[in-house]
């Protein structure tokens, strides 16, 4: 699992929105091919966790390494070039771009321009293939996330950064998006950092957690101290 | 009664000079949310571009003008959102003030440069006829700044909907942070988008020098009721802005020719207050279905 350098390493990470500070020094690590689960209550800094790793908000302090490379002064959009795929809260689209032109204003974005990657994301959604000339505000909500998932894959990212994939999502769909990642991590190796509320879904998919508590990582360990008692109480509501 | 009817063209032509200014500040205000208002220093530039070119194009001047001024003044909105602008992006009156502060220094430099009386431009010999139509005058110069609109909605909205940067665009205007992760420079579309909507005024202000004089506070003129035309529109909406552009050109010169040019503004002052108690979002929004 672990190769001899990690592809994403973030280092003492701190941010904070105006004077209120949210994160206090946040280490984690992702090795190449893993799927790395950040769990913890709501509110404890976990979405502004990704979004200082992405500098959509540019972090106070510490340092973001990836694939060796500093990155923490890189913008956002030079991060997704290099192969950062991130997917925000909130099945985030393009409302009045198609789900076509959602795809291809991000593959013309991206560094290789290679419009298999298009069809490659669509062979992970099938489904969003009916909706491709359809506006993406009119999808339902599972279908947005579908392609927000799918538009961070036409990057050809070397990791995939998500936040709370199937909060918010019908039942039906969350199960395709499950598999999906699932899919993407166990068959196509790519390294997951995902943000996840559920023990279930971390129980099934993760190698390994953080869990983060007052802006700061509480307990780290692989999937099988999941089943601890002191991580589960960490994680009640 | 045909008097009634002159005031059509009139109307539809101010229409048309309004759409090209909002056209400008729809991008920059709904893309950026900053409210430019040295925007109409563009037009003005513009309008000078013209009263340049006439030493060497004679009365062509207005035709060759066309490009140079959206050049010239893209170039003036670039410099300007580079220089000062992108450094109070999220700081709405912040950027109020600090455009109002170069719309003045501008017109100022315009006075020192060009002397504060207005100045003419000739309209090309082929622009001063009219023709009548059903007891109506079109004069070809108020023909000729309906077309250039057409032309420049049509170029724009085939640009937006069509190209890869038009794309972009879109892209950023509807969610600025997504364009980001999704690997899009937005700085850089920002600079483009300004040089554009900016540029767009400038041909305007060669419009406006068809119509009348040409002075240092041109600009003032326009500049409050192309922003009414955005608001009644609705932001960053083509189809909005056209139909607002339209309307309160048409109100303006029907209520100008019924009462007088003051008491017209408090009237289509009020008329647009008005419309927008029922219809705070102006004509057109982004609909979307955001939760589900």
């Amino acid at each position: 699992m672990t190769g001899t350098e990690p592809l994403l390493r973030v280092t003492g990470l701190e941010a904070a929105y105006g004077r209120a500070r949210v994160l206090f020094g946040v280490d984690v690590t992702v090795g190449p091919g893993e799927l790395l689960c950040v769990m913890g209550r709501n509110g404890v800094g976990k979405t502004t966790l990704l979004n200082a790793v992405m500098g959509v908000l540019p972090p106070t302090g510490g340092t973001v390494v990836f694939d060796g490379e500093d990155v923490t002064g890189v913008p956002t959009h030079e991060r997704v070039r290099r192969g950062m795929g991130y997917v925000p809260q909130g099945h985030e689209t393009f409302p009045q771009l198609t789900v076509a032109e959602n795809l291809q204003v991000t593959l013309e974005a991206s560094r290789h321009r290679d419009k298999g990657a298009i069809d490659e994301a669509l062979e992970i959604f099938p489904r969003l293939k009916e909706f491709l000339g359809r506006r993406a505000g009119f999808l339902s909500g599972g279908q947005q996330q579908q392609l927000a998932i799918a538009r961070a894959l036409v990057t050809r990212p070397r990791m995939l950064i998500l936040d709370e994939p199937t909060e918010g999502i019908q039942p039906s769909i969350v199960q395709e998006i499950e598999a999906a990642i699932e899919r993407l991590h166990k068959e196509n190796g790519l390294a997951v950092l995902l943000v996840e509320q559920y023990l279930e879904l971390a129980l099934r998919l993760a190698d390994g957690f953080v869990i983060i508590e007052g802006g700061a990582v509480q307990r780290a360990g692989t999937a099988e101290d999941l089943h601890d008692e002191e991580v589960k109480r960490l994680l009640a509501v | 009664m045909e008097s009634l009817l002159n005031q059509v063209p009139i109307g539809l032509s101010i229409g048309a000079v309004l759409l090209l200014i909002a056209l400008g500040l729809t991008f920059t205000f709904g893309q950026m949310g900053v409210i430019n208002m040295a925007h109409g220093e563009f037009i003005m530039a513009g309008a000078y571009t013209a009263y340049m070119l006439q030493g060497w194009a004679g009365g062509q001047a207005v035709l060759v003008a066309l490009p140079v001024a959206f050049l010239i003044a893209g170039a003036l909105g670039w410099i300007l959102e580079r220089t000062a602008i992108r450094h109070f992006y999220g700081r709405p009156l912040d950027t109020l003030l600090l455009t109002w502060g170069v719309s003045l220094v501008l017109q100022q430099a315009a006075r020192d440069l060009f002397g504060a009386p207005n100045v003419q431009v000739d309209a090309p010999s082929w622009l001063t006829g009219r023709i009548e139509v059903a007891g109506a005058n079109l004069p070809y110069s108020r023909l000729f700044i309906l077309g250039l609109a057409i032309a420049c909605v049509v170029g724009i909205s085939v640009y937006m909907n069509r190209s890869r940067q038009g794309r972009r665009m879109r892209a950023v205007m509807q969610n600025r942070e997504l364009a980001a992760v999704s690997g899009v420079a937005t700085g850089r579309v920002d600079q483009f988008t300004f040089f554009l909507g900016s540029g767009l005024a400038g041909v305007a202000g060669v419009a406006l020098t068809l119509i009348g004089p040409v002075g240092p506070s041109l600009g003032t003129y326009y500049i409050v009721d192309a922003f009414l035309v955005v608001v009644a529109g609705g932001l960053g909406q083509l189809k909005g802005a056209v139909i607002a552009a339209l309307a309160l050109g048409m109100l303006n010169s029907f209520t100008e020719f019924w009462t007088d040019a003051s008491l017209a503004k408090v009237i289509v002052f009020a008329a647009i207050i008005a419309f927008l108690q029922f219809r705070p979002q102006g004509m057109f929004v982004l609909r979307s279905r955001a939760l589900t």
